[in-house]
């Protein structure tokens, strides 16, 4: 499915170049639900955005489905199937949601078919459907709607850059059922999931830790959890609220 | 009644949704001329003997009923004042379409200048949707300066939609309106410029009465090297409440000047202004390219989203 091999991505900061992803390889195989954890700054918002072309690496190679993606642009790798929800999403006046989902889905959705994405990520499809993407919605339904718009679009990867981030816990909650979800109904489909979250790292098959633009452990959920949790890599969403 | 050519439909179709001839009482005017009229029971258009243009007069108490009055120019060097008055009587609920599309292949300038008036009796409601249209690619400028007054009697209200999207090279809006006690006037002007268009909006209203309000809000998107200057202005004279808005995206060599103002006479007087312009957010573009859009395919959705 998705094969990095030998990333590297160097940004300026105060004149000085500094590494920011240092020579990161994994491999994510079909069907797969993992999950990149590791402390803030350390370097996986940058490697998801990577992934979906956002941001370009200065060198290393990127494989997508056995073809190299290295040199295409976001739009290219977002038609070949890799979906991407922002961390922070944007907001646009006078758009709508349904006409954002039916951006995302390709095609000349339904109303209908809109609310179900809608209904998904927990979401009353008739409150939502006509609203305009703009400042009179908050950031837990802003998220929510940006997750729909991955839902809507049939990708082969999935990745969400920290889902949880600027959510309230009862939204939380709901989030942790999405995931769930997508993890029973995956067909083929392989998600990665940038997370500190001990519940979202539970779901996991595997887990990635990455700090300091390295790659410090990989492996089985039930191997890398134990050895993570209690540590921040792995919090739980009450502590994380104290 | 004269035919109408292929041009003139489509240039109908653009201003006024007009697929054919409309319901209810209208005028269709052409190349300078009346077409086609129509008047009902309650709607009366008569043609004015002193200038070019239409009286309309609607009576006291007329619902749900429709005036279209679109006109169009599909001949090059067409130049043409026209006066449209409406008197509108007391408790109406009357949709008013106008608007004017401009077709012009030829090498010399066409301009129609339109002037409406409308005098809205008490407790009426009018929607006015007024699309202004330009095509054509022939050297000849496409210029269109409408102005606008409104006058409202106690507790009428005017919601006026005003378009122009498209192909008009030169345009000076100018509308102007009066308002009485309990009067509402609600403004939605979308614009669009491009290549070296140049387009001025202003708006002046004046709050007259005591419970009076304005809510005038102008969304505008000036690409290639076009320019656009936005002046809306409220007076507050009496104990009443206004908000202005101008909302606009630059892009190219795209240029806005923005001057929104407010004027306060009476301590009674709640105003407020508001003024945005900015280049389309790096962020926006992303999103819908993270979505399969090309960065063109992106930019035309966003303003798309943000002119509806």
């Amino acid at each position: 499915m998705l094969e990095l091999k030998n990333i590297v991505f160097n940004a300026e900061n105060d004149g000085k170049n500094v590494g920011i992803l240092r020579d990161i390889s994994l491999t994510v195989d079909d069907n797969k639900f993992v999950v990149i954890t590791g402390p803030n700054g350390g370097g996986k918002s940058t490697l998801a955005k990577v992934v979906a072309g956002i941001i370009k690496n200065n060198s290393g190679q990127i494989i997508f489905d056995g073809e190299d993606i290295t040199e295409k642009s976001i739009t290219d790798r977002a038609r070949m199937g890799i979906g991407f929800a922002f961390q922070q999403p944007v907001r646009f006046k006078g758009m709508t949601v349904v006409d954002l989902l039916r951006i995302a889905s390709g095609k000349t959705l339904s109303v209908s078919e809109a609310c179900e994405y809608l209904s998904e990520v927990g979401l009353c499809a008739k409150d939502y459907i006509n609203r305009e993407i703009n400042a009179s919605l908050s950031g837990g339904e802003l998220k929510r709607i940006e997750i729909a718009t991955v839902l809507a679009r049939d990708v082969k990867l999935a990745l969400f850059d920290e889902p949880e981030a600027g959510i309230d816990l009862w939204s939380f909650n709901n989030l942790i059922r999405i995931f769930e979800n997508m993890r029973k109904e995956r067909n083929g489909r392989s998600i990665i999931v940038i997370s500190h979250q001990e519940r979202i790292l539970n779901i996991a098959d595997e887990i990635i830790v990455i700090a300091d633009g390295k790659i410090v452990k990989k492996g089985n959920k039930d191997v890398i959890l134990p050895e993570i949790t209690g540590t921040e890599n792995a919090v739980n969403i009450c502590s994380r609220i104290q | 009644m004269v035919q109408m050519d292929a041009v003139q439909k489509r240039l109908f179709q653009e201003v006024a949704d007009l697929h054919g001839i409309p319901e209810g009482a209208y005028n269709l005017r052409a190349n300078g001329q009346a077409i086609s009229r129509n008047t009902t029971a309650n709607i009366d258009i008569q043609s004015k003997s002193d200038v070019s243009g239409i009286d309309i007069r609607i009576k006291d108490g007329t619902k749900n009923e429709s005036v279209h009055i679109p006109v169009v120019l599909s001949q090059s060097g067409i130049k043409e004042n026209v006066y449209n008055d409406f008197y509108i009587g007391e408790d109406c609920n009357v949709l008013i379409v106008a608007g004017c599309g401009i077709e012009n292949c030829g090498s010399q300038d066409s301009e129609h200048d339109g002037i409406h008036r409308f005098y809205i009796g008490k407790n009426s409601r009018i929607k006015y949707v007024e699309k202004h249209y330009g095509s054509g690619d022939g050297s000849g400028k496409r210029i269109l300066n409408p102005v606008t007054e409104v006058y409202m009697e106690e507790g009428s209200t005017m919601e006026m939609e005003m378009v122009q999207i498209k192909g008009v090279d030169s345009t000076e809006r100018t509308t102007i309106a009066e308002l009485k006690e309990n009067a509402k006037l609600i403004v939605r002007e979308r614009l669009m410029t491009h290549g070296k268009q140049q387009a001025g909006s202003i708006y002046k209203v004046d709050l007259k009465g005591d419970g009076s309000s304005a809510d005038v809000v102008s969304r505008s998107v000036a690409r290639d090297d076009s320019y656009q200057k936005l002046d809306l202005c409220i007076i507050g004279n009496a104990a009443c409440s206004g908000h202005t808005e101008c909302d606009s995206i630059i892009m190219d060599n795209g240029r806005i000047l923005a001057v929104p103002s407010l004027e306060a006479n009476n301590i009674d007087a709640a105003l407020v202004h508001e003024a945005a312009i900015g280049k389309i957010a790096g962020e926006q573009l992303i999103k819908l390219m993270t979505l399969g859009l090309t960065e063109a395919e992106a930019e035309e959705q966003i303003i798309n989203g943000f002119l509806k």
